[in-house]
């Protein structure tokens, strides 16, 4: 089955309820007294508007855009969490979600077992996990500390584990959200190289990310989302250059350059 | 969630599926098959939740059943002159019952607002969270049925036969329940936020009007022909369908029938809702 992304003038609206029109109640009595109370009653903040994208195997895209523009929903829609209120949105293949690295994780157990309940969260089986268990392990230098509850763990520990684990399955569809801070120098650059190595592996990419340097390393194409809209869509220069000026892309430059550089 | 519809590879005009019934059912379906291992892993956890820093964990529920069910059989022994060798069976099996009973209905409410969380961040079946919670109960229910064992080990019932089998398809009937009613409870329930404390009020009613801590033999009355009322509450069905076999009555069919009828309207009404409504979870919690 070939991995790939179609979506058609896919719309995210959230409903806003407030007391008024979550409860049964006045859902009830409205109708009771002759007024329907139908959803356009209630407050729809649109998300996402009009999303038309198809992704194939091998694109990497970076998401740019302000914050509150709606990438991390588009993700969110891209992983299959959000189903579109309006048009359609077709996934197919396994997806792997980075967005919260937090979630998920159960502060009273191991490390270790926290490992494998995560593992199971995408889509492997406990099997799969115990094998890639000393590899996790070895990657997150924790050793002897996985077997300790995760309470204990510091933020950058609790980030460790949710990357060792994330950079060891194989996903078809890989949705990276930014927010992999907390984490020291120099494990920073050993994960940077993992991820590379995941991207790599992995069929789709799409990354939401602030950091140009790191969406020149990891991406090929860029799309620009404003509010909730598909702004523009094309090269990772161009896209940040119109997002956020000639200075900005002349930085993309640099970095496309130097790891063509290295590439040769 | 991968989604392999049947759509080509130009631009053709898609369709979305969202609610279809095929999306409600492999909810359900995919739930119980590929993501098995998530869920018996989660529930699981949440058990041993119980036991950490705690030294006799969950048993605390079973020691507190235990006690109030004797405390009441020893009531209603001195008060209406009722047979304790009887009545305690019956009271220990029908708290530990109800105990599975009133947490389906309840946290089945709660199911999906306690798991906001990991809806909004993890791709999952909706039906993950629902066995998991079924799975969690039925691991307290084993506990309770420690206390059971107990009790008719010391005051066995007069006959055994072979229909007291039953009750190993009547405990499937209870979980089975305990899944639609969660899931059916569970999205109506985030979506409308008066459900839940609705429910719980009635629960407690419930508790009251169905037979778990009288029964029609004990309070006086009991024989008349208004009594017969009770059995127009289904309830009263799905506790007999387990407490009756284990407490040593003969095979009473009607149980059955009330109970697979129940479960079939029931499924009907859970799936219908769960194709409606069950892509819009995610944006209710």
């Amino acid at each position: 089955m070939s991995v790939s992304i179609r979506t058609q003038d896919a719309c995210v609206d959230f409903p806003v309820f407030d007391a008024k029109s979550r409860s049964l109640k006045r859902a009830v009595m409205g109708s009771a007294g002759g007024k329907v109370m139908a959803d356009d009653n209630v407050v729809v903040v649109e998300a996402l508007r009009n999303i038309t994208m198809s992704l194939d195997e091998g694109d990497r895209v970076g998401l740019v855009g302000h914050n509150g523009a709606g990438k991390s929903t588009l993700l969110r829609l891209l992983s299959g969490i959000y189903e579109p209120t309006r048009g359609t949105a077709v996934v197919k293949g396994r997806v792997a979600p980075v967005f919260d690295l937090g979630v998920g994780m159960d502060p009273e157990i191991s490390g270790m077992e926290n490992i494998i309940i995560r593992g199971l969260f995408l889509g492997q089986t406990r099997k799969s996990m115990q094998r890639k268990a000393d590899e996790i392990a070895e990657f997150t230098e924790l050793g002897d500390y996985l077997s300790m509850p995760l309470r204990t763990y510091s933020t950058g520990m609790r980030v460790r584990i949710a990357l060792g684990v994330v950079t060891s399955i194989d996903p078809e569809i890989l949705l990276l959200d930014e927010g992999i801070g907390a984490v020291d120098a120099e494990f920073m650059r050993k994960a940077r190289k993992r991820l590379q190595a995941l991207v790599e592996r992995s069929g789709i990419l799409v990354f939401a990310s602030h950091s140009n340097e790191f969406l020149a390393q990891l991406c090929d194409r860029a799309m620009w989302i404003d509010h909730g809209q598909i702004r523009q869509e094309g090269g990772i220069e161009e896209v940040v250059t119109a997002y956020e000026g000639a200075e900005a892309g002349a930085q993309v430059r640099t970095v496309l350059d130097k790891i063509a550089a290295e590439d040769d | 969630m991968p989604v392999d519809s049947p759509t080509a590879a130009q631009p053709a005009p898609l369709v979305s599926d969202s609610r279809t019934f095929r999306r409600a059912i492999r909810d359900l379906v995919d739930g119980a098959t590929v993501h098995r291992e998530l869920w018996l892993e989660l529930g699981w956890q949440d058990i041993k939740q119980r036991y950490r820093r705690s030294v006799i964990g969950p048993f605390w529920i079973t020691i507190a059943t235990g006690v109030t069910a004797g405390a009441l059989a020893l009531l209603w022994s001195v008060l209406l002159g009722a047979d304790v060798k009887t009545l305690l069976p019956q009271l220990t099996v029908g708290f530990v019952l109800w105990a599975f009973i009133q947490s389906s209905i309840i946290d089945g409410a709660e199911v999906f607002i306690a798991n906001e969380g990991l809806i909004k961040q993890l791709p999952s079946p909706l039906s993950v969270h629902v066995y998991r919670l079924v799975w969690r109960h039925l691991l307290f229910l084993a506990h309770n049925m420690i206390i059971v064992v107990v009790v008719l080990a010391v005051f066995p019932p007069k006959q055994w036969s072979w229909t007291q089998l039953s009750v190993i398809p009547a405990i499937g009937m209870l979980a089975l329940t305990g899944v639609w009613v969660a899931m059916f409870f569970g999205i109506l329930a985030t979506r409308f936020r008066d459900i839940a404390p609705l429910l719980t009020a009635l629960t407690q009613l419930l508790f009251y009007i169905t037979p778990v801590v009288w029964t029609l033999d004990t309070v006086p009355g009991g024989n008349s022909e208004r009594a017969q009322l009770v059995k127009l509450n289904p309830l009263y069905h799905y506790l007999e369908l387990v407490r009756g076999p284990l407490t040593g009555k003969p095979f009473d069919p009607q149980h059955w029938y009330v109970v697979i009828g129940c479960t079939v309207v029931g499924i009907a009404l859970t799936l219908v809702l769960m194709k409606q409504f069950r892509s819009r979870v995610a944006y209710w919690v």
